[in-house]
């Protein structure tokens, strides 16, 4: 299986869309925002790969080309945020106020939970850049002197737990507001986050797409400064 | 011809965005590069919203099928995170409720202050 999946290459692409629809038929049947097809995928390929003796390496040999996508995707993100342009700038104050006191808060969450969990620093400056998109991340990270593979995998994991908690944790904290989810969603989770905000609504995965990019400006800027904290 | 269209300018914006991240000496993806672009240029009318609309609602609404293979990847790097696998995963989800509460909550009080004041 492993050579078959190396020589492939449609085969890791049929995979992953493969279990992905059979997340999206879950999710229809249960109709609860607990089964995440995202994770359902995730989940079913790495049974997969684990069961088959697979290499993650062979099977990215066909699935890399999903992940071409990600880049002009990403870019298409500007479409719902330039139809969305009289909420923006009607709600700009709220929005800036919103995504900086959420970078601040991970940025100080990650920095109190370091020292009750006494990580060494250069586990806390791995962790700090966690909550923004993987490319500013991992080099936020290099550059505090983190170790950039654990900052990816925290920074996927954290965009997956975004992902699947966002529904219910809005709903409890009555947040209510479109233009609200959405700079929750996009601060605390990034890309992620907001693929599942676009599919909530235009105007939250609009406001999603801006705070990926605002969120990562501050971070960049505030991490270095939070890096000598500890 | 609408599609290839579509298609060409999303990936003539994408091609511009490597660009950029080759030669500027930022931590800024070329992904990010490519979004201000577009934005730029849709809020300056040189591209319409018709010549990128069908093609950039279709991107973004397959988004999360996109990540599975980077996520499946995190078995590769299982290996590292395995000591303490239990506290970093406390601190992923913990901090990631908080920013999401903390981020939603002040957007969503600073919009209904302002609502009232225009009444």
């Amino acid at each position: 299986m492993n050579e078959f999946f190396a020589s492939s290459v449609y085969a890791g692409t049929v995979l992953t869309l493969l279990f992905f629809y059979v997340g999206m038929l879950l999710k229809k049947k249960f109709k609860s925002a607990i089964v995440n097809p995202l994770l359902i995928a995730v989940g079913l390929t790495i049974a997969f790969l684990v069961s088959t003796k697979t290499e993650y390496s062979s099977y990215y040999e066909g699935a890399r080309y999903i992940s071409w996508f990600l880049t002009p995707a990403t870019i298409c993100l500007a479409v719902p945020l330039y139809e969305q342009m009289e909420a923006l700038k009607k709600n700009a104050a709220a929005i800036l106020c919103g995504i900086l006191s959420g970078v601040v808060a991970s940025l100080l969450s990650v920095l109190i939970l370091s020292v009750l969990f006494g990580l060494s620093h250069r586990e806390y400056v791995t962790f700090l850049p966690k909550s923004i998109t993987t490319a500013i991340g991992m080099a936020v990270s290099e550059e505090m002197g983190g170790y950039s593979p654990i900052t990816v995998a925290v920074i996927i994991m954290t965009g997956i737990t975004g992902n699947l908690i966002c529904v219910p944790l809005l709903k409890v904290l009555c947040i209510k507001e479109p233009v609200a989810k959405g700079i929750a969603i996009g601060t605390a989770s990034h890309a992620i986050g907001t693929a599942k905000a676009m599919e909530i609504g235009s105007l939250t995965g609009a406001m999603s797409s801006l705070s990926i990019v605002v969120s990562g400006v501050f971070t960049v800027i505030l991490a270095p400064v939070f890096a000598t904290f500890y | 011809m609408k599609y290839l269209k579509q298609t060409g300018i999303i990936l003539l914006l994408t091609l511009s965005g490597e660009v950029l991240h080759h030669f500027i000496p930022l931590p800024v993806p070329a992904g990010i590069y490519g979004l201000v672009f577009l934005f730029t240029l849709l809020c300056l009318k040189v591209i319409k919203l018709s010549d990128v609309k069908e093609t950039a609602d279709f991107l973004t609404g397959i988004m999360q099928i996109m990540f599975i293979p980077a996520a499946v990847g995190l078995i590769d790097s299982w290996d590292i995170i395995k000591p303490s696998w239990f506290s970093y995963i406390v601190m992923i989800v913990l901090v990631t409720a908080i920013v999401m509460g903390v981020s939603g909550f002040v957007t969503q009080a600073v919009i209904r202050k302002g609502g009232k004041k225009d009444e």
